[in-house]
């Protein structure tokens, strides 16, 4: 009797955790306002710039980042937005305990400005891309893009790929953009 | 076993709090919610809510803090509901110098106040398209005037309202080249103007009347307010396409990392128009007003407007640098802090008066634009809100000092500290806040007690009604130290601006009826001795009276197709929430309320021989359904004597 209850609270516990049981929370509980954008189910849509980040293997590093930063719903916004996503190892790049310490509830103001330095708002495609044009970013502080023949740079780190989203676009990238000191 | 079961259970719970918390910022309504937002069936709401219709052209009332819907008055859209824009008398309230335009894009409320409080006399309104003010009385809840803004690309930053409704203003969001001049769209910076329309307001009547207006630089100007208490004389306005961009703005009109705040000193404007320094040009527009004794409107054409540049003069019109693109300019309680609300920026600066003021004395200015003076920055503020939130669109204010921001890339309210700067709390909105609304908040004396937010997306909040959803509105109770989500309620159209009003400023005023010895449209039968049937040539008029349950006359012939018949309805009730409705089948218009005493017009164009029934569409007694009648429609050229009655002996 006793494993039959606790199988019973692991099974629970696991339904808890599900994201669909979440949601049923959420709208069932009058106590409960519900979780903000970034929880709206819909499979129809075309993905938004986190979902694509979401979606793609090469970016679990940015996505835990959006996640500590608590930007996850502000970017699931209606934009329009365009986000550089720097790659898993674009973090790996950086020296030692950089990423583990930004990920810190201490380092959230940091965190946000850096992620902030990746963010424009307004989408700029390709094709408008000009060389050395400068961007303007959610930090207040410029990106500079660079453009020859088809390559694009962002403060001198390659655009590996672009990908459009319902809210903006997206930039993939090689390195972490690092803001200016303030 | 009990005490196994009772340790599961535990953990149970124990494992249901910590795997079902909200993820993110989410804050959790609390148990008496409910209670504060239940009014009782028979009792009324505190606050009266105005609300924005955007894209339906029409203002939405509502209770507050139940967040009931009372009433959609049509504004600067027709409405086939009571016949607004469709009876004779009231198509010329949306005569424009284009010609009757029955929609338009209405942003923004601005309650009348005297001495910058709430007086509950007016709510005015802006039409964003076809440039256009509107007057709407708190006795009838009706449109009683509309002016057309001329030399003007879309009326965005209006109808802000001077401390005691001296002035109201008309900003252009589109600079335009003035006087319909036909030149390129690339000669945008030297042939594209701005234009601020200051709108005077007879203080005994409402009426509206351009003053004059002021040539400003070619940009986009969005928001202002005007100043109040120390800023009374003073109007403050959010510019944004500093850079003066014509194509793809999202890209070229966000290059400047600073835009500007215009202040522009409207006492010293005054005088020089009251020196004769105005400069008279030609511009055509339209003048609609409601007359309540005659239910009617008419249209004056008006053909001149009174311009003063503000380049030629020097102290008018100063910029204050603000970031970026600034939407919000909203003006603190006691007029001496400024805030702009850089829509993409991640700070907000808020100005102090006073030093602007002595930046203007000493002459702290960080060059020119375009011939005005350009403050410097740092002269005018009084801090920065510093990480505030994402996207800072509008804040009000309570009567504690607090402000309150609704930013929508973060869809957050934030309420912070005007004098510290400090921020005390912040609020979720779901989702992606545009405005917001606090009683009292753009006024010297805030009611406080709520804050609303509007928001602009809805997605999953309400039940799904297809790709077209309700928009959502969220009530928070700011009484205490933290923000309160109490109430989600849907709202038609797309809400843009409100203010909500104390209840008890407008209630007791309201209309009941329209004494019928007052009635003076020329067209009233005030007794069914009067209901009769005229023909002149193609015109048929029928003096019609409703009166429960029968509209006199009843059995009308002689009329021929291709007439025009104009049906002219006289409630004859003198009772409280009677109205009587006409409808007739084929109107290729809309059906008419006429509220009691009133008389409204529809007109007819029968294209059929036949007999035509026609009703009353306002449920108003038992025997409602009897009330209707018979049109007898003869071919053309065919001569069936004229002849009307009611209760002919069967």
């Amino acid at each position: 009797m006793k494993n039959l209850l606790i199988s019973c609270f692991v099974l629970l516990l696991w339904a808890g955790c599900n994201d669909a049981a979440r949601q049923e929370t959420a709208a069932n509980d009058p106590a409960s306002p519900g979780a903000g954008q970034s929880a709206v189910k819909d499979d129809t849509s075309q993905p938004d710039v986190v979902r694509v980040a979401v979606n793609s293997p090469e970016h679990t590093t940015l996505v835990a980042a959006l996640k500590a930063a608590e930007y996850v719903d502000a970017l699931s916004n209606a934009g329009p937005f365009t986000v550089f996503a720097p790659i898993n190892a674009a973090f790996d790049k950086l020296p030692a305990g950089t990423v583990e310490s930004l990920l810190k509830p201490e380092s959230k103001d940091a965190l946000r400005n850096i992620l902030e330095y990746h963010v424009f708002v307004g989408v700029i495609k390709e094709e408008q891309v000009k060389d050395g044009m400068t961007l303007n970013q959610v930090n207040l502080e410029n990106i500079t893009l660079n453009k020859q023949g088809d390559k694009i740079t962002v403060n001198g780190s390659n655009v590996l790929g672009v990908v459009k989203a319902s809210n903006g676009i997206v930039y993939v990238i090689d390195a972490v953009l690092t803001p200016p000191a303030q | 076993m009990n005490k196994i079961t009772t340790r599961v259970s535990v953990l149970l719970a124990l494992a249901g709090v910590l795997a079902c918390q909200p993820k993110g910022p989410a804050s959790v309504t609390t148990g008496d919610a409910a209670s504060k937002v239940y009014v009782a069936p028979g009792q009324y709401d505190e606050f009266y809510n105005i609300v924005s219709g955007g894209f339906n052209g029409q203002i939405g009332v509502y209770g507050i803090p139940s967040g009931r819907l009372f009433r959609i008055l049509p504004v600067f859209s027709v409405s086939p509901e009571n016949g607004y824009g469709y009876s004779e008398e009231t198509k010329p309230m949306l005569n424009t110098s284009h010609g009757f335009v029955p929609w338009d894009d209405l942003h923004h409320i601005a309650l009348s106040t005297t001495k910058g409080e709430h007086d509950g006399r007016w709510a005015f309104a802006n039409g964003n398209n076809t440039p256009r003010v509107a007057r709407v009385s708190f006795e009838s809840f009706r449109t009683e005037e509309i002016l057309e803004i001329p030399n003007s690309g879309g009326n965005h930053s209006s109808p802000f309202i001077t401390e005691n409704t001296e002035y109201l203003v008309a900003g252009t969001r589109f600079s335009i080249p003035m006087a319909n001049k036909d030149v390129a769209i690339d000669s945008y910076k030297e042939n594209f103007k701005g234009s601020i329309s200051f709108i005077k307001v007879d203080q005994t009547n409402g009426r509206m009347n351009i003053a004059f207006q002021l040539r400003t630089p070619g940009f986009n100007y969005d928001l202002s307010r005007a100043g109040k208490g120390v800023s009374h004389g003073w109007f403050f306005f959010s510019c944004y396409n500093t850079e003066q961009a014509h194509t793809l703005l999202e890209v070229n009109a966000s290059q400047r990392d600073k835009d500007f705040i215009m202040a522009i000193n409207w006492k010293k404007a005054e005088e020089y128009i009251a020196q004769g320094k105005g400069r008279v040009e030609k511009a055509k527009y339209a003048h609609n007003v409601y007359d309540e004794k005659t239910h009617m409107a008419t249209t004056t054409m008006k053909d001149e407007v009174v311009v003063l540049d503000i380049k030629e003069f020097p102290d008018i019109a100063y910029f204050i640098p603000c970031p970026k693109s600034p939407h919000g300019c909203d003006v603190d309680p006691s007029g001496e802090y400024i805030v702009g609300s850089g829509k993409l920026a991640a700070m907000m600066p808020v100005f102090s008066f006073s030093k602007l003021q002595n930046a203007i004395a000493n002459k702290e200015y960080d060059g020119d634009f375009d011939g005005i003076p350009v403050i410097k920055y740092e002269a005018a503020l009084h801090g920065e809100v510093k990480k505030p939130g994402l996207g800072p669109l509008h804040t009000e204010f309570d009567a504690n000092g607090n402000a309150y921001t609704s930013f929508f890339v973060s869809s957050e309210i934030v309420k912070w500290n005007v004098k510290t700067l400090e921020v005390l709390d912040r609020v979720p909105t779901y989702y992606s806040i545009g405005h917001l609304s606090v009683p009292g908040g753009p006024t010297s004396k805030p009611h406080g007690k709520y804050v609303i937010a509007y928001n602009k997306i809805t997605k999953d909040r309400y039940l799904p009604t297809g790709p077209e959803l309700t928009q959502s509105a969220q009530l928070y109770d700011i009484s205490g130290d933290k923000m309160q989500l109490l109430l989600d309620f849907p709202t038609v159209g797309e809400p843009h601006y409100a203010e909500s009003i104390p209840a008890s400023l407008i209630r007791d005023k309201s209309r009941k009826i329209y004494p019928i010895e007052e009635n003076a449209n020329p067209y009233a039968a005030k007794g069914e001795g009067q209901a009769r049937v005229e023909r002149k040539g193609n015109e048929v008029h029928v003096y019609m009276t409703a009166i429960r349950s029968h509209l006199t006359p009843d059995n009308i012939e002689g009329v021929n197709v291709g007439d025009d018949v104009y049906f002219h309805v006289t409630n004859l009730e003198q009772d409280w929430d009677v109205p009587h409705g006409f409808a007739i089948k084929g109107a290729l218009n809309a059906e008419i309320l006429i509220m009691p005493g009133e008389t409204q017009t529809l007109k007819w164009k029968p294209l059929q021989p036949g007999v035509v029934p026609f009703y009353c569409t306002d449920f108003c007694s038992a025997l409602h359904q009897e009330m209707s009648g018979y049109i007898r429609v003869s071919a053309a050229g065919v001569k069936t004597p004229l002849k009307f009655s009611t209760g002919t002996p069967e």
